[in-house]
C-alpha cells in the first residue's frame, strides 16, 4: 500500500548564511508554506483527531461520551486484534529477509560489472513497481487458481497435484510472493543507487591490498551501502505491518483463507466501514502505528551501532 | 533517521545529469555466464506474469477457462476485450481512465510542485522552524498510513469532501519522499553563487526561482514527477475508502469491483475484461518507465545514501 520511501537523514549541507541577515529569513517560507500547510492538514490534523476519537466512545445512550483509555484496555485484549499482528509479524520475519536479500543480491550482481545485457536485466527487474497493487493480486490470484491458473495447467501437464495456493495453509505464503514481486525491483533500486556512489578510490585501495571479490563486498561495498539497508528494511516493515491491499483483493478468490480481520490494517478498516466502530478502530489503528513505530526504531538503533 | 546523507559540495556549476560511468573493478571483469544466467531466472520469474496478462488478455471468457494459461486459445479475442472494455456498463471504463489521469495531474503534479518549492527552501534558505519543520516531516512518514485513513475519512466527511474527486487529491499533493529527493538534489544542482549573482542583478525571489533554479532542477523534478505519478496512478487504499461513486473511481477501483462482481448472486463474470482492462491500465506506466529512464535514474544516484 505505501511505496517504500528511502527517508532522510541528516541534512545535506547547511546552507550559508543569508547574506542580508534577518530580511531574507523568512523568505523560505514563501517556498515551504505550501508543503507544510497541505501537511498539516493531511498528516497532522488526523493524528490529532485519531487520538481524540480513541478517547470516547458513542454510546446510543447519552451519545459520544469520554470513556479515557476504556478502548485502549479493549484492544489490548482483543483475540482478533493480536492473531492480525502475530499474522503480520510472521509475514515480516520471512517476507522481508527474502526480498530484501534478493533484491542485494541482484544489486550487487548489476554493480559487478560481470553481466551480460546489464540494463536489460536492472530495467526488466525494476517494472513490477509500475504494476499497481491491484493488477498484481488479480494477475497472481488467477495464476494461484485451479480453474484458470497456471497452476491447474501444471496439474493437467504433468499429472501432479499441487497445493491449492488460495487455502488457509499457504495463502499467506502466496500473499508473500505478491509482495515480493512487487517491491524487489525497488528495493534493488534503491540498492543498486546506493552502490554507484562508492568513491572508486575504495576499490583502487583495495586492489593494491590485493583483496579479492568477496572481500571487496564484505569490506567496502556492504558497509558502504549500510544506510541504504536499513532504510529498506525499515520501510519493508511498515509495508508489512500496513499490508491490506493484497489480502483484501484477493479475499474474493480466497473466502475461506482471508478474513476481514486477517492483518491489522484490514481489521480497522472492516471496523470502521462495516461495523461503524469509528472510535474502536481509531483506537486500534493508533496502537499498530506505536507498535510499527517502536519495531522500525529498534531497527535503527541495531542496523546504526558501528560494527554491527 | 539518522544516517548521514552527504551531497558532495558543488565544486561544478552544471547539474550532474547523470552519474559519471565508474568501473567498479578495476581492469576490466570478466563477463560471467553462471551469473547472467542466474539473473536471467529473476527475470524470468518477475516477466512471467506480465506475459501471462498479455496473452490472457487475447481470450473470450470460455476461452480463458479451457485453455493453456501460458499459451494462447484458438480464438483471439484482443480486440474484442478491448472494444468490451471500453463499452461495458455504458463504458464506464473510459471514464475510469479519464478520473485517474485527472488525479495525476492534479494529486501528482501539485505534489511534486510543492516538492519542488520545499526542497529548495530547505536547501537553499535558512528560516526561522526549519529544523522543527525537517524533523516533523521525518517522523511522520514513519507513521503507519493506516492509522491516518479512518481519522481522515471522517475529518473529510465532516467537511463534507467524502466522495468527491478532492478527498482523494488533497491527500495526494504530500510527498514526502519527493521534498527528500527535491531537497538532496537542490543542494547539489544549484550554485549558491549562482542565486546571489541573480539578486544583485535586482532579480526578485520568484524570477530568481523560475529562471535561474528551476532549469537546473528538471532531472530531479522528473523523478520525483515520476515516483508521484506511480503511487497516485496505483493508489487503491485512499480511494476505497473515499469514494462510494462508481462514477469517480479511479481504474484500480474499477478493477477491483469488476472483478469481485462474479461473487455476487446473479452477478456477470467476466474475467476477461478484468484482464484486458488490467493490461491497459499498466500500459502507460511501464510505457512512462521505459522512456524516462535516464531521468529517473539519475534523480534517484542523486538521493542516494552514502556513509
Amino acid at each position: 500500500m505505501t511505496t517504500l520511501q528511502p527517508p532522510v537523514a541528516a541534512e545535506p549541507r547547511p546552507a550559508p548564511p543569508p547574506a542580508k541577515g534577518d530580511r531574507r529569513s523568512w523568505t523560505g517560507w514563501g517556498f515551504i508554506g505550501p508543503f507544510v500547510a497541505v501537511f498539516a492538514l493531511v498528516f497532522l490534523a488526523p493524528i490529532v483527531y485519531s487520538i481524540y476519537l480513541s478517547l470516547f466512545r458513542d454510546q446510543l445512550i447519552g451519545g459520544n461520551q469520554f470513556v479515557g483509555l476504556d478502548n485502549y484496555t479493549r484492544a489490548l485484549q482483543d483475540d482478533a486484534f493480536w492473531s492480525a499482528v502475530g499474522r503480520v509479524a510472521l509475514f515480516l520475519a520471512i517476507q522481508v529477509p527474502i526480498m530484501l536479500g534478493i533484491a542485494l543480491l541482484v544489486a550487487l550482481a548489476l554493480d559487478s560489472g560481470r553481466l551480460y545485457g546489464k540494463s536489460f536485466f536492472r530495467i526488466t527487474i525494476f517494472l513490477p513497481y509500475a504494476v499497481p497493487a491491484v493488477v498484481a493480486t488479480l494477475m497472481w490470484g488467477f495464476m494461484y487458481g485451479t480453474k484458470y491458473g497456471l497452476v491447474g495447467d501444471i496439474n493437467s501437464a504433468f499429472g501432479v497435484s499441487l497445493p491449492d495456493l488460495l487455502s488457509p495453509g499457504w495463502v499467506l505464503a502466496s500473499i508473500g510472493n505478491i509482495v515480493t514481486w512487487e517491491f524487489v525491483g525497488y528495493n534493488m533500486l534503491i540498492f543498486y543507487s546506493a552502490l554507484r556512489v562508492i568513491p572508486t578510490s575504495l576499490y583502487e585501495a583495495a586492489e593494491i591490498d590485493g583483496a579479492g571479490q568477496w572481500r571487496i563486498i564484505s569490506s567496502i561495498k556492504l558497509p558502504a551501502i549500510r544506510g541504504a539497508l536499513v532504510i529498506a528494511t525499515i520501510f519493508s516493515i511498515i509495508g508489512s505491518f500496513q499490508l491490506f491491499n493484497e489480502p483484501s483483493i484477493l479475499r474474493p478468490l480466497a473466502l475461506n483463507s482471508i478474513t476481514t480481520d486477517y492483518t491489522p490494517n484490514f481489521y480497522t478498516y472492516s471496523l470502521s466501514f462495516n461495523g461503524q466502530q469509528h472510535n474502536y478502530s481509531a483506537t486500534v489503528a493508533i496502537i499498530m502505528g506505536v507498535i510499527t513505530m517502536i519495531v522500525a526504531y529498534a531497527v535503527q538503533l541495531r542496523g546504526m551501532r558501528k560494527g554491527a | 533517521m539518522s544516517t548521514s546523507v552527504t551531497a558532495s559540495p558543488v565544486k561544478n556549476t552544471a547539474p550532474r545529469l547523470r552519474t559519471p560511468r565508474k568501473k567498479h573493478t578495476p581492469g576490466k571483469p570478466k563477463r560471467n555466464v553462471l551469473l547472467t544466467v542466474l539473473m536471467a531466472l529473476m527475470a524470468v520469474y518477475t516477466v512471467v506474469p506480465l506475459i501471462w496478462l498479455v496473452i490472457n488478455a487475447t481470450k473470450t471468457q470460455s476461452g480463458l477457462a479451457d485453455s493453456n494459461g501460458l499459451w494462447f486459445a484458438h480464438d483471439f479475442a484482443l480486440w474484442d476485450n478491448i472494444r468490451t472494455t471500453f463499452t461495458y456498463h455504458d463504458g464506464i471504463f473510459g471514464r475510469w481512465l479519464l478520473n485517474t489521469l485527472l488525479y495525476v495531474v492534479l494529486g501528482a503534479g501539485g505534489a511534486t510542485l510543492l516538492a519542488v518549492l520545499g526542497g529548495y527552501a530547505l536547501a537553499k534558505f535558512q528560516f526561522p522552524g526549519k529544523r522543527a519543520i525537517f524533523a516533523v516531516v521525518i517522523g511522520a512518514v514513519a507513521v503507519p498510513a493506516t492509522a491516518l485513513a479512518v481519522p481522515t475519512f471522517l475529518m473529510f466527511s465532516k467537511m463534507g469532501l467524502t466522495d468527491t474527486p478532492w478527498a482523494v487529491i488533497i491527500p495526494s499533493l504530500v510527498s514526502p519522499f519527493g521534498l527528500y529527493l527535491m531537497w538532496v538534489f537542490a543542494a547539489e544542482a544549484i550554485p549558491t553563487e549562482l542565486l546571489e549573482a541573480a539578486r544583485m542583478d535586482g532579480a526578485s525571489e520568484v524570477r530568481t526561482f523560475f529562471q535561474v533554479a528551476l532549469p537546473l532542477l528538471a532531472p530531479g523534478i522528473v523523478t520525483v514527477l515520476l515516483f508521484t505519478t506511480v503511487a497516485t496512478w496505483n493508489n487503491y487504499f485512499l480511494p476505497l475508502i473515499m469514494l462510494k461513486d462508481p462514477d469517480w473511481y479511479p481504474l484500480t477501483l474499477g478493477l477491483s469491483a469488476w472483478s469481485s462482481q462474479a461473487q455476487t448472486i446473479g452477478g456477470d463474470v467476466i474475467f476477461n475484461l478484468v484482464i484486458t482492462g488490467s493490461l491497459l491500465t499498466i500500459l502507460p506506466l511501464i510505457a512512462a518507465f521505459l522512456f524516462l529512464q535516464k531521468y529517473w535514474q539519475s534523480g534517484l544516484a542523486a538521493g542516494s545514501v552514502k556513509e
